[in-house]
């Protein structure tokens, strides 16, 4: 233990894990929406820290790009649409006794895999080499091409199921679909009077 | 730098990711505890892979490829979120009870 501390990595690994770990808590507890994406923010900057530590340098800036740029701006506009309450709010979470079984479920998760990577790997010595992002566009394209085509595949379908999906519908008259649509209005009315 | 210390901060995130899944009532929020256990997977997946020395960087390549099945995911998840949002009024994942009795 005395030898980890010494090494100036694991100093900077725990500079970067400390904000990690409490970003994500404070995410997921936080009685503010706003709040909760904006540490969700921190969490995913020292996952880049992190990578940068490791030497992988492309995944670092691809996340700050892809997440950090684009994900969330569409969890911010996916708060605000749908009206999710922006102040402080107690009926965000669940109640006691579920944040009590959550809270032996994930810890016991936790403990397993602790234990598990513990009695696995013991102190297996890592060293970071830093990939060069030439190194991983040559493999991508040769050993990993067809993967590659299948993750192309998967955002044109989320591209083209997210438009279907979210897209409204403008109003036939005359249409079958108009009348299930009012219907479905009277049913929500219905509903916000029992409310 | 030891292989377990990364390992064991992805189980962390992974939990915390666990517990927010349990614990959210608001869909979006729900969908926010999820992308920290990709956050989790992508630290498994770079740590194995400095660990292994591949020089393919099999472990880099598949990150990416969840950082992508990742975006796609919350593009999807959300456009859900406001399909119901538009159809029930709320977010709330206690009020889809549809399929309850």
């Amino acid at each position: 233990m005395n030898d980890w501390l010494t090494q100036a990595e694991n100093w900077a690994f725990i500079l970067i894990a400390l904000p990690m770990v409490l970003g994500a808590w404070r995410s997921v507890t936080s009685r503010n929406v706003v709040h909760s994406v904006l540490f969700l923010v921190i969490t995913l900057a020292a996952s880049a820290a992190l990578f940068l530590l490791l030497g992988a340098e492309f995944v670092a800036w691809s996340v700050v790009l892809v997440y950090i740029g684009a994900v969330i701006v569409l969890f911010l506009f996916g708060i605000m649409i749908t009206r999710a309450p922006l102040g402080m709010e107690t009926e965000l979470s669940h109640s006691n006794q579920t944040k009590l079984g959550a809270a032996l479920v994930s810890g016991a998760l936790f403990a397993l895999i602790t234990v598990a990577v513990i009695t696995g790997f013991g102190e297996t010595e890592i060293v970071s080499n830093p990939t060069r992002t030439s190194e991983i566009g040559q493999s991508m394209f040769e050993r990993f091409v067809i993967p590659f085509e299948v993750v192309s595949v998967v955002l044109l379908a989320a591209l083209i199921g997210g438009i279907v999906l979210a897209r409204r519908d403008p109003a036939e008259p005359g249409d079958s679909s108009s009348s299930l649509g009012g219907a479905q209005s009277a049913h929500v009315t219905a509903e916000g009077g029992e409310a | 730098m030891i292989l377990g210390q990364f390992i064991i901060l992805g189980a962390a995130l992974f939990s915390l990711g666990v517990y927010g899944v349990l614990t959210r009532r608001n869909a979006v929020l729900v969908l926010l505890s999820v992308e920290l256990m990709l956050a989790a997977v992508n630290i498994n997946f770079v740590a194995f892979d400095t660990y292994a020395r591949d020089v393919t960087a099999g472990g880099q390549i598949f990150s990416l490829f969840v950082i992508a099945v990742g975006a796609a995911e919350v593009g999807i998840g959300l456009a859900i979120v406001l399909l119901i949002f538009r159809n029930r009024e709320s977010a709330n994942v206690d009020e889809l009870d549809l399929m309850k009795l």
